[in-house]
């Protein structure tokens, strides 16, 4: 306050302003409030504190901000306001393990200084003496925070900036993760809802699955000690053919592994790229080999498809989705409409919803050579564990209902992802390495094709949109297992470490992130169902396939489209030629198919020979990707901007009354059920009170658009968020504009 | 026990409620709803429909033979006509070159009023259905090919072409059907009547009593101190394109309001629009003022404005919405018109609100067009849809009128809307900030008021904006301005889906009635040609057809928050292309209403248990009333056919 006081009393500029002027600080002062602390979780610690820091609004207009007390603690950046806080105003959706003033050191994203009338990111600790008068925090999950420093005391604000900027860009070893002395300090009871998600860390998991899909391959249990390689997972299943030799011999790389079974036969495998190159002849008939075993499995037909080569990179993935979030940081109401008039250009050359496009198109180029041809498929990428596990788990959830179910999804993501073996760890860069080529946001990618699914047919799917996006919120919350390692032996020997460290406590019991009661309470884990999901009927087989008119599609092609012309390139079939084919390297289908005028255009028509069919919401489904129908999650990206919020609209609006429905629904059906038993009994029960959920639903005229995430307005009056700058309206519309409405007569002889 | 005998049937039945029922979803009711859901063109203009049902419900009969159930019967070549519409002419072996299934042969009918492709060598069978008052051109595309054949084009009003050839005529004679056509898809140039005014169907409600000036004055609490009705333009007289029903300051005399229409446009005074009940803070509509370069001055027309602010206690000041960019406004100067000068009105203060004229708009529109109609192109859909600028038009409307409603709500101060003329951009704005402001206006028949009053009896010009059966395609007239403020309410719904008692299929019907010419509701320019030309006794009201089956457009999940003021998001990121109206004629956007669907399941499930608990109940009461029975089992079955209700 000292030295910054009269910087920040005298900087008028746009970009940092004190909305404070120097006596109100005094006034603010005159009361000298201890250092708060919250509530800290079992093996969290303190590492530095400041008072009388300024948490400034978005909304430079109301010149508002809240004094309170900054820390940075092992696991969270906090801020503690000095008011307060209502306790009226207990938010429905808490997450207990942060507020909605913490940061969890893992979610921050990027720091930014703001000097004077300038901001300058933060890149590491290099900063010595100087610090900012304000921190500016952008967090993974989307949040902005704004911290003025120029009324505390210098050395405070000295250290808090250097702590945070320490705690979270310097590079940290995996032990120093918060999960590690959480869950040293914390006794977890058996995940409940474990019972029914697979882990797939047993051999039993697997051999249900396979039982389930039918399928006929080779359980393999041999790696459960990681004995063959530590590259592949504990358990895998591989096609029968497959020797134990054929596992180790490229430490299991180019090694097929099953993912699922179609219920003609056919089957789904991935693996990973050989290394190139080699002298010998080795890999090639290896290769052959395993493509053999493959097509071995159903019919002699495997095709393959080289994910590396036709889907972007991690790097691609990577580069384009930070320059998507970047949309969503909104500093300002000035930023916010400025950036509102190019939006829709700006999405579209950021490139994000394209490469979602892409991998659902890929997705369903896989889906038709299951369904439609019944050929295996194998799919394969350098690493083997990143597209492949996108594009597996896509194909899963269209064929399979059971994956759309909340247990079957967190089964799926077991499945192909935490036992599959994606580098979450490097991925997510939980270690906030300086080297970010490893950074790529792959399980992201994947939630967003799930979201792209899932709001075009909600039925079909029992988790909510905001199941989706807590979960892309918990990838940064340093304290589950599912994200912290890179593969199932490398978690195997991280905490065979911990224990040998902590031997008198036994096993380190990190939760996984499906143990939702760690972060949330029963209530509002109701908000992870989805109030449209239509359960799958308990029918005869008769009966499974209601006829709907609705859906009937009301265009047919003629005939003649029915039969599908020859692929070309489009898949490699192997079965004829596979010697030959094995010969190129790379099996690409673009390569092969220069001729072919649009790529999605095989698979529109199995889409549309799809659309004609009835909907049914247990069966197989195909995303549209037309231009339209592809877009944005709005919940998770625009849900902490205050511009975009719509008090008393929203989906939330109707989805709470069908949800209050369902409720009415139940209740009607428990009072159906007790005057049948009181029936049985033969003796009357008093009759139950009529449940509220009437007068609960005008209730939901009062939640905003980002319902469950922004905290219920009290009142109806807010101020409408009024475009600024209308004026700079970017349109050329030429002479027309300058043309009179109603000045026909010149317009036409002219 | 009998505790956790109702703890177990709890879980169980609690998976078994979320279940649809099968039966529901393929019995006739639903499928009727869901096809209103689907958006499907109403009625007549079900274009690439394929007749699938053959529902054809005694209650239809009754009922409006209107459009929608015309075309059940599919065995037939022709279409099932509707009252005095006659066949001008059929040909046979016309193919229909359909943009999304190729070329498709089949029979092709022209009556007076509609175009009727029927190729029933196909399963199901394909038909084309659709109002020659969509038709907004038709050409001759190239010459006879070398294979004989002659193609023609139909540009349509609603966001498709058509396209079709047929083999050269050997008989040369004879004219092609494409010009009998154009000859009835332009009745107004060929000296023919508009089909409206033949079409005798009856409906057991008349639309035409929906609208009373008077009544909805009475709503708002009009007239009252500070308002009056004048009957001022009874004859016309003051202003020609207004109402005859005026509602004007209380201590402005008639003979002054003469003398404020020589300063304003055409003589469209200041009116009020609508008033809020508590704060009297009012929206008043106009044209501009006709400062002219010279900038001009009228007493009677400050004073008039000083009226319009002291009307309202809550504020002294007045703010004038100039829905023009300002330099469209001063460009005004040059002929006569303007803006309002903030030193000749005290207390007033003007805002630009940068709305594009109409011919933007129609230019906007028609690059919408390239962009989705046949086909959408995948990859730079965003930046193409962007380079339209059709949403940014819908933003800087929906912007507009909620500054207005805004003012008028949260400032509690009244508003002056004019543009240029004040029956274009002013029509939008006002009808749309009182559609924020007043829930009444968000029921059915509130909402027919509105288009009723803020744009039929203030003059939009239809018929020009239109071009009813007039073949001028190129008329500079024509604008999208009425469907640009459909979009902006389905924006609205969109982001409200609650608090409308209408559904997208109300506004998709409205929307293809503007042009169908099967309805008088949209013909000539003003509420003084209507009552000339008597169109109220000699055609059928658009109302009167939805009226009588309101619940096809009744939105289910309506929560009657009447008193609740909606500020809808109007930044681009909440605004979204309808494709549900723009993008309907590609097969590959599948419409979806599964909230709706749902929610109707739930409903009709609840009605069936609540009837079941009651039964129970009685059953109970019986029972221990006789205290006999050891019936026991009989309850129990009762539930388990639970899920497949109705």
């Amino acid at each position: 306050m000292l030295s910054l006081g009269s910087g920040g009393g005298k900087s008028a500029k746009p970009s940092f302003v004190s909305y404070v002027t120097p006596e109100e600080i005094n006034s603010e002062k005159d009361t000298p409030k201890e250092e708060k602390h919250p509530d800290l979780l079992p093996g969290e610690v303190v590492f530095c504190s400041a008072s009388t820091v300024l948490k400034l609004t978005q909304d430079e207009l109301s010149q508002r901000g809240t004094f309170g007390t900054l820390l940075c603690t092992n696991f969270r950046v906090s801020f503690i306001s000095d008011e307060e806080t209502g306790e009226e105003t207990a938010p429905l959706f808490k997450n207990k393990l942060y507020g909605e003033n913490d940061i969890p050191l893992s979610c921050v994203d990027n720091i930014y200084g703001g000097y004077e009338d300038k901001r300058k990111l933060v890149t590491g600790s290099q900063v010595k003496n100087k610090y900012p008068s304000k921190i500016i925090i952008h967090c993974k999950d989307l949040r902005v925070f704004q911290f003025a420093l120029t009324f505390c005391k210098e050395e405070d604000a000295k250290r808090i900036f250097q702590g945070i900027v320490h705690h979270c860009l310097e590079p940290k070893s995996l032990k120093n993760i918060f999960a590690f002395s959480f869950c040293e300090n914390t006794a977890f009871p058996e995940m409940q809802m474990q019972q029914r998600t697979m882990m797939f860390d047993s051999a039993e998991d697997w051999a249900q699955d396979l039982k389930r899909t039918k399928g006929s391959c080779r359980l393999v249990t041999e790696n459960a000690n990681f004995g063959l390689s530590p590259n592949l997972p504990q358990y895998f299943i591989v096609p029968e053919s497959v020797s134990e030799a054929d596992m180790t011999l490229f430490q299991g790389k180019g090694l097929p592994i099953w993912c699922w079974s179609h219920h003609s036969g056919c089957a789904l495998f991935k693996t990973s790229n050989l290394p190139l190159q080699q002298e010998d002849n080795v890999p090639q008939s290896y290769m052959e080999k395993m493509l053999t075993a493959v097509a071995h499995n159903y019919l002699y037909s495997v095709k393959t498809e080289d994910l590396s080569d036709t889907l972007p990179t991690v790097q691609d993935i990577q580069l384009s989705y930070s320059k998507f979030k970047q949309f969503f940081f909104i500093d300002s109401t000035t930023d916010f409409w400025v950036s509102d008039m190019k939006w829709f250009s700006s999405l579209d050359n950021c490139g994000w919803l394209d490469i979602i496009r892409q991998c659902l198109q890929k997705a369903m180029e896989v889906v038709e050579c299951l369904e439609k041809e019944n050929n295996n498929v194998l799919i394969m990428e350098d690493g083997g564990s990143d597209l492949c596990c996108v594009i597996s788990s896509l194909a899963q959830l269209m064929l399979d209902s059971y994956y759309r179910t909340l247990q079957g999804f967190q089964s799926l993501v077991q499945k192909e992802w935490v036992a599959g073996g994606h580098n979450f760890l490097d991925r997510c860069n939980q270690l906030h390495l300086k080297d970010k080529e490893n950074v790529s946001p792959v399980f992201l990618l994947f939630l967003e094709c799930v979201w792209q699914l899932l709001q075009q047919y909600g039925p079909a799917f029992q988790f909510s949109e905001t199941y989706l996006t807590v979960l892309s919120d918990s990838i940064h919350v340093p304290v589950f297992s599912t994200f912290l390692f890179n593969s199932q032996h490398h978690r195997a020997s991280i905490l065979r470490q911990a224990d040998s460290s902590h031997s008198q406590r036994g096993t380190l019991n990190c939760p996984t992130v499906w143990d939702w009661s760690v972060q949330f309470d029963c209530k509002a884990q109701q908000l992870f169902i989805n109030p449209l999901y239509a359960e799958k009927p308990k029918l005869d087989k008769s009966m499974r396939r209601p006829h709907r008119p609705k859906h009937q599609r009301q265009l047919s092609l003629p005939s003649a489209t029915f039969k599908t012309p020859p692929k070309k390139g489009f898949f490699k079939d192997e079965t004829d030629s596979l010697k030959k084919i094995l010969r190129v390297k790379r099996i690409s289908r673009w390569m092969l198919s220069p001729d072919s005028p649009q790529p999605s255009s095989t698979s529109r028509e199995f889409y549309e020979a799809w659309q004609r069919k009835p909907l049914d919401y247990h069966g197989l489904l195909l995303p549209c990707l037309d231009g339209p129908a592809v877009r944005i999650w709005m919940q998770r990206y625009l849900r902490w901007i205050q511009e975009v919020q719509i008090f008393g609209g929203g989906l939330v609006t109707v989805l709470s009354k069908v949800s209050d429905l369902l409720d009415e629904v139940q209740e009607l059906q428990r009072q159906l059920d007790r005057h049948s038993s009181s029936l049985t009994s033969n003796h009357q029960r008093p009759r139950p009170r009529p449940i509220s959920a009437e007068t609960d639903s005008r209730l939901s005229v009062l939640l905003s658009s980002s319902f469950p995430f922004t905290t219920l307005k009290n009142n109806w009056s807010y101020k409408p968020a009024i475009p600024t700058g209308l004026l700079q309206s970017l349109m050329n519309s030429g002479n027309l504009a300058d043309t009179e409405d109603d000045d026909q007569e010149s317009l036409v002889r002219a | 026990m009998e505790k956790s005998g109702s703890i177990d049937s709890l879980g169980s039945k609690r998976s078994s409620s979320r279940q649809p029922s099968v039966d529901s979803l393929s019995s006739a009711s639903t499928s009727r709803s869901d096809r209103s859901a689907q958006a499907k063109p109403p009625s007549a203009m079900s274009s690439d429909s394929v007749a699938t049902s053959t529902e054809l419900s005694p209650e239809l009969r009754v009922r409006p033979k209107a459009p929608a159930k015309v075309l059940r019967d599919s065995s037939k070549e022709e279409p099932q006509l509707l009252p005095n519409e006659i066949v001008q002419d059929m040909a046979k072996d016309v193919t229909y070159i359909c943009p999304f299934i190729g070329p498709l042969r089949g029979t092709l009918t022209v009556t007076n009023y509609r175009l009727f492709f029927n190729c029933i060598d196909r399963d199901p069978a394909f038909v084309l259905d659709l109002p020659l008052g969509v038709v907004s051109r038709v050409e001759k595309i190239g010459g006879a090919s070398s294979r004989g054949d002659v193609s023609y084009g139909l540009v349509c009003k609603d966001m498709r072409n058509l396209r079709f050839a047929h083999k050269q005529m050997d008989d040369t004679l004879r004219k092609s059907i494409f010009e009998v056509l154009m000859k009835f898809a332009f009745p107004v140039s060929n000296g023919l009547q508009i089909f409206s005014f033949e079409y005798g169907q009856v409906f057991p409600e008349n639309g035409w009593k929906v609208y009373d000036a008077l009544t909805e004055y009475k709503r708002q609490g009009i007239p009252n101190e500070s308002w009056r009705i004048t009957k001022v333009n009874d004859h016309y007289e003051l202003c020609d394109t207004y109402p005859s029903t005026l509602v004007v300051p209380v201590n402005i005399p008639d003979e002054e309001l003469k003398r404020v229409a020589a300063f304003r446009a055409k003589g469209r005074i200041p009116v009020l629009s609508w008033i809020h009940p508590e704060s009297q803070a009012t929206v008043t509509r106009c044209s501009q003022p006709m400062v002219g370069v010279n900038g001009k001055r009228s007493k009677e027309d400050e004073k008039y404005l000083q009226a319009i602010m002291d009307a309202n206690a809550q504020s002294h000041k007045l703010f004038i919405f100039d829905a023009r960019p300002s330099v469209n406004a001063a460009a005004n100067k040059m002929k006569g018109g303007g803006y309002e000068s903030e030193d000749a009105y005290q207390n007033a203060e003007l805002v630009f609100l940068d709305i594009h004229n109409i011919h933007v708009m129609r230019e906007s529109l028609r690059k919408l067009k390239d962009v989705v109609y046949p086909n959408i192109e995948e990859s730079h859909w965003l930046s193409n849809l962007e380079s339209t600028h059709w949403l940014e038009h819908i933003k800087l409307i929906l912007a507009g009128a909620l500054r207005i409603a805004d003012k008028v709500e949260s400032g509690k101060t009244s508003v002056v809307v004019h543009c240029s003329d004040g029956w274009d951009r002013t029509a939008q704005l006002t009808s749309l900030a009182m559609l924020m402001l007043d829930g009444y206006y968000r029921t059915i028949r509130g909402f027919e008021v509105l288009l009723e009053k803020e744009w039929l009896s203030f003059g939009h010009r239809f018929q020009l904006r239109i071009g009813h059966g007039d073949k001028n395609h190129t008329d500079a007239d024509r604008s999208p301005v009425f469907i640009q403020f459909i979009d902006c309410v389905w924006q609205m719904t969109r982001q409200f889906p609650a608090a409308f008692e209408f559904n997208e299929y109300f506004l998709v019907t409205i929307l293809d009635h503007l042009y169908s010419c099967l309805f008088g509701t949209f013909l000539c320019n003003s509420e003084q040609q209507r009552v000339k030309e008597e169109i109220p006794k000699k055609t059928v009201s658009l109302w009167s057809y939805i009226n009588s089956q309101l619940e096809e457009f009744t939105n289910p999940l309506y929560v009657n928050y009447s008193n609740h003021v909606l500020f809808p998001v109007v930044s681009l990121r909440h605004l979204e292309l309808w494709v549900g109206y723009y993008i309907r004629w590609n097969p590959r956007m599948r419409p979806q209403e599964p909230v709706h669907q749902r929610y109707k399941e739930l409903l009709a499930k609840r009605a069936e248990l609540q009837k079941r608990v009651e039964e129970l109940q009685r059953e109970v009461t019986n029972r221990s009333a006789s205290s006999s029975s050891e019936r026991a089992g009989s309850p129990t079955r009762s539930i388990t056919p639970v899920q497949t209700f109705v």
